[in-house]
């Protein structure tokens, strides 16, 4: 039975190279996707290319092809990236340039375009946003960009001519993967939904790399980890019924267990009978996984529901700004000396007139990730005072001046608050935010343009 | 006893939603949480942070639950001023539960 590999080369824009060589060198793979794309990251890639024109890729990039593309040659392994971010045309040129100073010549590079549909958004003002139901009119000053999240159409025609890389922007993190499967074996939605099913399962599964082979994982003395430090990428075989083994190449760190693989079956995902993505609706309620070997994990019985007619489309906006700052306490009172702190900084901003729209305090160490209640209970009523806090202090503001204002009390703490305080840090971030609109999937286009390296 | 005795989770992020999976660890576990551990229970326990409803899933095939909690993440993930925006430490505070 005909069976086609796909490996995983990265789970976020920043990921490790070595795990992707150690796949394209030793996984015998067909493919290799490389997801690099997190919800707000095409808004920023946006903001570098207004920038300068020939940004806004992956900043990754040309480290990642300088490495992996004398492999796409030797061993004969397609990519398939969305490292394009906000301009996969820039990304394309860069890796061709790449590529011509490896002396590879004869590679076939195309790059899918179409997401992009920020010049039309005045289409779209009427239509309500998901996250705050507004009409999207109503933002219409602070909106930097919209890209739709597209199927596996572009990529798949791409393949089809040839391509040994394929550059996208803001496609469905699913749809790197399911482009080489229906490539390879000719799926399509209405005939085949048990395999679509399947595909998007594979997808998902392989989106966040190492997630799934060991990484973020491990908890020692209940969940154990072997050789962390040199995790293997995951890669997976599919057959033409769809089903598939989830496993890694021997020799590499980390495990694939069915634990490992359930925790990424439903990471980021909400009802698992519809999980939306724009090539299939899939229904992951009757996975089963099945440990077949070492390291080694059949998975099956993913369906699909027919697909949405809907594209989601991403936006990013200015949104606000944040001030914060941080300073830390030590010995066994700092926890009376950080709580003075922070009523010093809270009256200090009622004095100054500082303008917040929302502000918060935290105690490193002690409440920051589970608030009072859990952290509490989870500490105990027995529990010794801490030997050190870090106070951390941050406001929303609708101008920079007003977020630099509140840093700047935090780092006065230092000869103007209790004794003892130490590390004062402070840091003011412009906001760039993400909402969601749907828009009908005929109003948009995808695009390839082709290119070979000479 | 404490959850992650008998479970583990992993927590993912969407905007202002969280998402905290809670697996057993043996499959015969599966109705002993399913019973002791409903979305009400999770909504008050994380009732600190969590401002909206809560929502399980079971997914029968994996013996395992997704709970989904809206109005979790500041406002979401990008404009939050939590220090850990995505929530992604929360699934470690749910098997701190009691059942």
């Amino acid at each position: 039975m005909k069976t086609v590999r796909i490996g995983s080369g990265a789970g976020y824009a920043g990921d490790r190279i070595e795990p992707a060589v150690e796949l394209m060198e030793k996984g015998n793979l067909d493919y290799i996707i490389f997801e690099c794309l997190a919800e707000r990251t095409v808004a920023i890639g946006q903001k570098d290319k207004a920038a300068d024109g020939s940004r806004g890729y992956n900043q990754l990039l040309e480290y990642r092809m300088e490495r992996i593309l004398p492999l796409v040659k030797k061993n004969h392994v397609r990519v398939i990236t969305n490292m394009g971010a906000a301009n996969p045309q820039s990304a394309a040129a860069a890796t061709r340039a790449i590529a011509a100073e490896l002396g590879l010549f004869g590679l076939k590079i195309a790059c899918v375009t179409g997401d992009d549909i920020s010049s039309e958004l005045d289409r779209y003002y009427d239509n309500t946003v998901l996250e705050n139901g507004k009409k999207l009119g109503e933002m219409k000053e602070s909106l930097i960009s919209a890209n739709a999240y597209m199927g596996a159409e572009g990529i798949i025609e791409a393949l089809e001519k040839g391509a040994d890389i394929v550059i996208t922007g803001r496609v469905s993190d699913p749809a790197l993967t399911v482009a080489p499967l229906v490539h390879e074996f000719h799926w399509n939605i209405d005939e085949h939904p048990k395999q679509m099913g399947q595909a998007v399962l594979a997808g998902h599964l392989l989106e966040c790399a190492g997630q799934v082979t060991g990484g973020y994982y491990a908890d020692p003395g209940k969940k154990e980890v072997p050789d962390l430090a040199r995790l293997g990428f995951p890669l997976v075989e599919v057959d033409e019924t769809g089903a598939f083994t989830v496993t890694k190449v021997e020799g590499s760190g980390g495990l694939v267990s069915t634990d490992t693989c359930k925790e990424q079956l439903i990471y980021e995902i909400h009802n698992p009978k519809a999980y939306l993505t724009p090539d299939a609706v899939a229904d992951f309620s009757q996975v089963t996984f099945t440990q077949t070997g070492e390291n080694q994990v059949r998975a099956e019985n993913a369906m699909s529901h027919g697909r949405p007619e809907n594209f989601k489309v991403s936006i990013g906006y200015r949104d606000c700004y944040i001030g914060e700052g941080e300073i830390s306490y030590g010995g066994s009172s700092c926890m009376a000396r950080a709580k003075l702190a922070a009523d010093i900084v809270e009256e200090r901003v009622a004095l100054t007139g500082i303008r917040l729209e929302e502000y918060r305090v935290d105690y490193i160490g002690c409440n920051s990730l589970f608030r009072d209640e859990i952290s509490g209970e989870i500490r105990g009523n027995t529990a010794a005072a801490p030997v050190e806090v870090r106070l951390r202090i941050s406001g929303r503001t609708q101008d920079r001046k007003q977020a630099e204002l509140l840093a700047n009390e935090v780092e006065a703490l230092y000869t103007n608050g209790p004794a003892g305080g130490g590390g004062a840090v402070k840091r003011v971030e412009s906001v760039v935010s993400v909402c969601s609109i749907f828009v009908p999937r005929e109003a948009v286009h995808w695009h390839v343009e082709y290119s070979e390296v000479q | 006893m404490k959850l992650k005795e008998i479970a583990h989770a992993r927590t993912g992020d969407k905007g202002e939603i969280s998402n905290i999976s809670l697996i057993p660890y043996d499959e015969k576990d599966f109705t002993y949480i399913k019973e002791h551990v409903t979305a009400e229970k999770v909504r008050v326990y994380f009732k600190e942070i969590c401002k909206g409803e809560v929502v399980r899933y079971e997914l029968e095939g994996v013996k395992a639950f997704n709970f989904v909690l809206d109005k979790t993440l500041g406002g979401g993930v990008t404009r939050s001023l939590a220090l850990d925006k995505h929530g992604k430490t929360l699934g470690m505070a749910l098997l701190e539960m009691e059942v």
